[in-house]
């Protein structure tokens, strides 16, 4: 059943994963030093193996022809829904350690409630991205610090990705008809019951590193119903490329 | 062919606890808690596996490698099966193969944290150097080699070391 509601609300949950994964991995070989290089390899490997199980999930409960591959290399960019915070480019170190402490507090919160959904398939999934989240939320949060509490430069650069990637985090909490029947049906979480959470950790961690909370009331959205940014498409471009021009290609 | 006694359960675990895992070889992947269970039928055969991190890329050569243990033994149909709950976690190491990481020049994983709460900051180690056994030791990064070590340094011996991660 493509329509189903557990198939679409699993494509967010793993397309979420996939398109940061793939931007995180653009960092492999360009991390500021060693370590962050491998920090970063690690952290994208963890959110493209979350993807893959929840995509898996999806194109085994939708039953058409699709497996997590053709979902994450054949499908286009309106296809896809994941939130627009993901799709933007990686920006300097301060944007990609601003976005991936947005993301990660919000998953973590995400994947705790989903250690309870009534498909055992995606709560298991869930309790291990839970592991994973916790290392997540913890690395960036500390680099929100150093950086935010840093040199002029550092302080600047965090500020700025905070200011810049705003706008884009009230998608993360916005629920549709999707979100209310993944919550009523019990196998999702409501995304706006994570909003209050998510901004008292934010915001602490965000005092802690001195910088400001923006005052932003204008909120961007449409990544969950495939209107994306045009970053996406070029990004799908490039991450696609093998797949299509060497269709069922193996090695 | 001599005909011998048809192999048991106990004899399977004993035939995969010789299956190391590609990036620890030290240590099996039972040793690990990787392989969850085990079906006999005949000649037909069910191991059932858990991922240690959802994107290991280990996954593929452990099955691989349990594959042809099992079929060196005479097991003509290996079917292998991925389970993802319960969650992998480093509790299901045993004491011996934690000593065995250790004697490896990898630190064993301490208790798994259950707290819901994330703290931020700088904790008191208790991570032990493998080398020296000080525990006069700073966390170097999070992320070390694989998925699932971090990156230590001892500050008597001055030897960097890996951590195997609890989780």
């Amino acid at each position: 059943m493509p329509d189903s509601p557990l198939v679409q609300y699993l494509l967010r949950l793993g397309d979420d994963r996939l398109v940061l994964g793939h931007r995180t991995s653009e960092w492999c070989g360009h991390g500021p030093i060693l370590e962050e290089d491998i920090a970063l390899a690690n952290i994208a490997l963890d959110l493209i193996g979350e993807a893959n199980l929840l995509l898996k999930l999806a194109a085994q409960l939708e039953g058409a022809d699709r497996t997590e591959d053709s979902l994450a290399y054949l499908r286009d960019a309106i296809d896809y829904r994941n939130a627009l915070m993901v799709e933007l480019p990686k920006g300097d170190f301060g944007f990609t350690i601003v976005r991936h402490f947005f993301f990660a507090v919000f998953s973590l919160l995400q994947m705790e409630a989903l250690q309870k959904s009534t498909n055992a398939d995606l709560a298991g999934i869930a309790a291990k991205a839970v592991k994973e989240s916790r290392y997540h939320v913890r690395h960036s949060a500390q680099w929100v610090v150093t950086l935010g509490d840093g040199t002029a430069e550092s302080h600047d650069r965090a500020q700025r990705a905070v200011d810049d990637l705003w706008r884009y985090t009230g998608e993360l909490f916005l629920a549709d008809d999707i979100d209310r029947e993944a919550a009523s049906q019990g196998f999702g979480v409501d995304p706006s019951t994570l909003a209050s959470a998510w901004s008292a950790q934010v915001n602490d961690i965000l005092m802690r590193a001195t910088l400001t909370t923006p005052n932003v009331s204008y909120m961007q959205r449409g990544g969950r119903d495939g209107k994306h940014t045009e970053h996406l498409g070029h990004m799908l471009s490039e991450m696609q490329i093998v797949a299509r021009s060497h269709p069922g290609a193996s090695w | 062919m001599v005909a011998r006694a048809p192999l048991t359960r106990h004899d399977v675990f004993e035939i995969l606890n010789g299956v190391m895992d590609p990036e620890v070889p030290v240590i099996s992947v039972v040793e690990l808690g990787i392989v969850r269970d085990v079906e006999l039928s005949g000649a037909d055969i069910v191991v059932t596996i858990t991922p240690t991190y959802s994107g290991c890329p280990a996954m593929r050569e452990i099955e691989t490698e349990i594959r042809g243990a099992l079929q060196a033994q005479g097991f003509t149909s290996v079917e292998i099966r991925t389970v993802y709950a319960p969650a992998w976690t480093t509790d299901w190491i045993s004491a011996e193969a934690r000593a065995k990481l250790e004697a490896y020049g990898i630190a064993p994983p301490g208790p798994a944290v259950r707290d819901e709460l994330v703290s931020i900051g700088r904790r008191p180690s208790t991570v032990r150097c493998p080398y020296c056994k000080s525990t006069h030791t700073d966390r170097q990064s999070e992320f070390g080699s694989t998925a699932c070590k971090s990156i230590w340094v001892c500050r008597d011996c001055r030897q960097p070391f890996e951590e195997f991660k609890a989780i």
